[in-house]
């Protein structure tokens, strides 16, 4: 099974209104890695994964997928984009069904086999019941579950996960968490995931990177990190004793 | 009688919906432009569109009649007084309309929709056609609009078509001149025409708002 590297971003600075956010911060994620980024609201989690994705560009620093530097905003290589996936906090239903919405993606790329995909995507979220429904009417959880299965509809090799079961109920929690351990297994994905949700770190991450004052400051596998953390400032925010 | 009524119908239709169609065709790609792009002086351009909205039926009569006159730079195309004329003089007063709702609708959506499209693989264009269906219920809304201003518009087809009979008489225009002749049953007649026309393009329009581009 691959193992190797599937993106690594390095140096990266970014900065808003004068302010730095990340400072010379280095991560990298590899095949069948399910990677953690933990650390407190606002020390930028949400905006390293946007770097990833390249929606947004540092002020230093290159981000390599698959080796190859990648573009940033409008100039951010399309076979790239294509090849990975971004599944937010708050996802944007478009005005369409479950099911279309499910497929966007895939007619997007002109794919072959689009009805046997896109039930499959969806059984695997428990979904398939809704297809005919309108997006904008799914429940919080439901729509969550329904870009899960859009985001992952065209088999992407990179899954970004930004804090993607805040605010839900823990019946969805469970179908998205078992799902992304799925895809993980049965696609030998690279998995970032940004949450402040130490107990889901725990529990679906394989490594685990804290970031703090726009560094990482210790990277290990989860285990590690929340038994036997090396640095104290890791150690005193996992087990909750870090006072901000 | 019948046959004069159905002239001026459908030449009304034909003017109203080729100058909404026209204008529509270059203000709903600018507005969407506008509504996702952010450059320097699109606060201006917003302002002057929205500004337009206003702008008097009349004077755009006025500026057609000066541009298309024998005297005018395009005197030798010879469109004065014809159904041409109409259409341009329409097309003058639907554009700023079409053009900024379109902007507005796409900027409500813009953010959000791009994001999603982009990150779900899509091209520019693809992200563009995105955008525009999500919206599609503003742009939609902002052709109905247009439409509505021109099918109700006298001022300018009355001083660029010239209200000739079988050739630039259109609803509105015939509704006035039954209205000076002292025809007022006839004049209400042709109001009632006027309004069942607009409802009758409105349905068609909805139809469309509501189902979206399959994408």
């Amino acid at each position: 099974m691959n193992n190797e590297v599937a993106m690594r971003a390095k140096g990266i600075c970014k900065g808003f209104d004068g302010k730095s956010v990340l400072e010379d911060l280095s991560v990298s994620v590899s095949h069948g890695e399910l990677l953690a980024i933990i650390g407190p609201s606002g020390v930028g989690k949400t905006t390293l994964l946007r770097i990833l994705n390249g929606l947004l560009e540092p002020d230093k620093g290159k981000v390599y997928f698959m080796k190859e530097p990648l573009g940033f905003e409008h100039d951010c290589d399309l076979e790239a984009r294509r090849r990975m996936a971004l599944l937010s906090q708050k996802p944007y239903p478009l005005m369409k069904n479950v099911w279309d919405n499910v497929a966007y993606p895939l007619r997007l790329r002109d794919q072959k086999e689009i009805d046997k995909k896109v039930s499959d995507a969806l059984e695997h979220v428990s979904l398939l019941e809704t297809a005919d429904r309108k997006a904008s009417t799914l429940s919080s959880g439901e729509l969550q579950r329904m870009a899960f299965a859009r985001a992952t509809v065209f088999e992407p090799e990179i899954l970004l996960l930004d804090e993607f079961t805040a605010h839900l109920d823990p019946y969805n929690i469970s179908v998205l968490e078992d799902a992304v351990d799925w895809y993980l297994k049965e696609k030998n994905a690279a998995i970032v995931m940004v949450t402040h949700n130490l107990f889901q770190a725990e529990r679906i991450s394989s490594s685990t990177a804290f970031l703090f004052d726009g560094e990482i400051i210790e990277r290990d596998r989860t285990e590690k990190i929340f038994n036997e953390p090396e640095d104290e400032r890791t150690e005193a925010f996992v087990s909750g004793e870090m006072v901000f | 009688m019948t046959g004069d009524l159905l002239h001026v119908t459908l030449l009304s239709i034909f003017v109203s919906v080729s100058a909404t169609l026209l204008a529509s065709a270059m203000a709903v790609p600018l507005g969407t432009i506008m509504g996702l792009r952010k450059f320097r002086g699109r606060e201006v351009i917003r302002t002057v569109t929205y500004t337009l909205y206003g702008f008097p039926p009349v004077v755009a009569g006025l500026l057609i009649y000066l541009l298309i006159s024998s005297q005018g730079p395009l005197g030798s195309l010879d469109l004065l007084f014809t159904p041409t004329a109409m259409i341009l003089a329409q097309m003058v007063l639907v554009f700023p309309i079409v053009t900024g709702l379109t902007m507005s609708s796409v900027s409500q959506v813009a953010e959000d929709v791009k994001e999603t499209a982009m990150t779900l693989g899509a091209d520019r264009w693809q992200t563009a056609k995105t955008v525009l269906n999500e919206a599609r219920i503003g742009v939609i809304s902002a052709i109905m609009i247009g439409f509505g201003r021109a099918i109700a518009e006298v001022g300018a087809v009355i001083i660029v078509g010239g209200n000739i009979k079988w050739h630039t008489r259109v609803l509105t225009t015939a509704i006035v001149l039954e209205t000076r002749r002292g025809n007022f049953e006839y004049a209400l007649m042709l109001g009632v025409v006027l309004l069942s026309v607009a409802l009758f393009i409105f349905f068609i329009l909805k139809r469309y708002q509501e189902k979206g581009v399959k994408m």
